[in-house]
């Protein structure tokens, strides 16, 4: 078996209200120094082995897990028991 | 004039829509379980507004997905009106049939309110009723409807006039005061506005139910000349 994690960010650009509101509420918590946050998503797959499992991971990316308009995905494959 | 609206689990809106179809244009409906739905079977297909699948990972991104989608895709190509409201848009989008992306409001609160839009485009079939740059007032009701495409789109969208209706006070950040968008070919409407919502006077405004008609009247010159 393996655990893929997959990350899923918003496009460079692309506005993040989320990110923007945790931000203004770290900087109320007094972290002066933070300049940015953006919000994103993350994901753990379990999968079973197979030979193309990168062409299948960024066809599930592609289909469902992002929307390639907004977002970009990375991925990392591990062992799992 | 037959028409499907879709119903999937977590859509709210299905029987507003619904009543304007049957009741206030007083053409035929029927509501259509995503599951069972055959849509060969009608003239025009509605997506209401709502919640499917309780908005899991995207808007509209697991309805998007759901077998009827091949189904609406066919009566899109087939020329067949299909007009996605609300989370309908989102599903549109997210299928891809219309360009584009939704992202929270820039805000982030759900807002529930009238607002006064521009049609911008009264060519559509959707909206021939309408006066071209008409004021109508629909309400919306949505907490994902800051439209966003990027420049190239946005400029594609420009130029094939499939902007149609634009917001006059943007509420909630849409690129370009987007507030509804058809596909290249013009027989595909998404719009976060809820004119299904506004078909009655009685109740408030029915600036909304002249889309109806609009459909209704396109359909009659189109389809059923002998009719």
């Amino acid at each position: 078996m393996r655990k893929v994690k997959i990350y899923i960010t918003l496009k460079e650009g692309v506005l993040d209200p989320q990110g923007k509101a945790v931000q203004n509420s770290l900087q109320s918590l007094q972290y002066n120094n933070v300049q940015d946050v953006r919000v994103g998503k993350y994901m753990e797959v379990l999968l079973e082995e197979s030979e193309n499992l990168d062409e299948q991971i960024n066809r599930m990316c592609d289909q469902l897990l992002a929307n390639p308009v907004i977002e970009d995905y990375s991925y990392t494959i591990e062992e799992a028991g | 004039m037959k028409f499907a609206v879709v119903v999937f689990p977590g859509s709210n809106c299905d029987r507003d829509m619904y009543h304007a179809v049957k009741d206030s244009l007083g053409a035929e409906a029927d509501l259509v379980w995503y599951q069972e739905a055959n849509l060969a079977d009608y003239d025009a297909v509605l997506l209401p507004g709502g919640f499917s699948y309780g908005d899991y990972l995207r808007s509209g991104a697991m309805a998007s997905t759901s077998p009827v989608i091949k189904q609406i895709r066919e009566a899109a190509e087939a020329g067949k009106p299909v007009l996605g409201v609300c989370n309908g848009f989102q599903i549109l989008l997210e299928m891809g049939l219309l360009p584009g992306a939704m992202l929270p409001n820039e805000h982030l609160k759900f807002m529930c309110h009238y607002e006064t839009l521009t049609v911008e485009n009264a060519d559509t079939l959707f909206t021939t009723h309408y006066e071209s740059k008409e004021k109508i007032r629909i309400p919306i009701a949505h907490g994902d409807g800051n439209y966003y495409c990027d420049e190239a789109t946005y400029q594609q969208l420009r130029d094939n006039n499939q902007i149609v209706f634009t917001y006059d006070n943007n509420p909630n950040g849409s690129v370009g005061d987007i507030a509804g968008i058809t596909n290249d070919k013009g027989n595909v409407l998404g719009m976060m506005p809820h004119p299904e919502r506004a078909v009655e006077a009685l109740l408030g405004h029915d600036d909304g139910l002249r889309l109806f008609q609009s459909i209704l009247t396109h359909w009659r010159e189109h389809y059923a000349i002998n009719a």
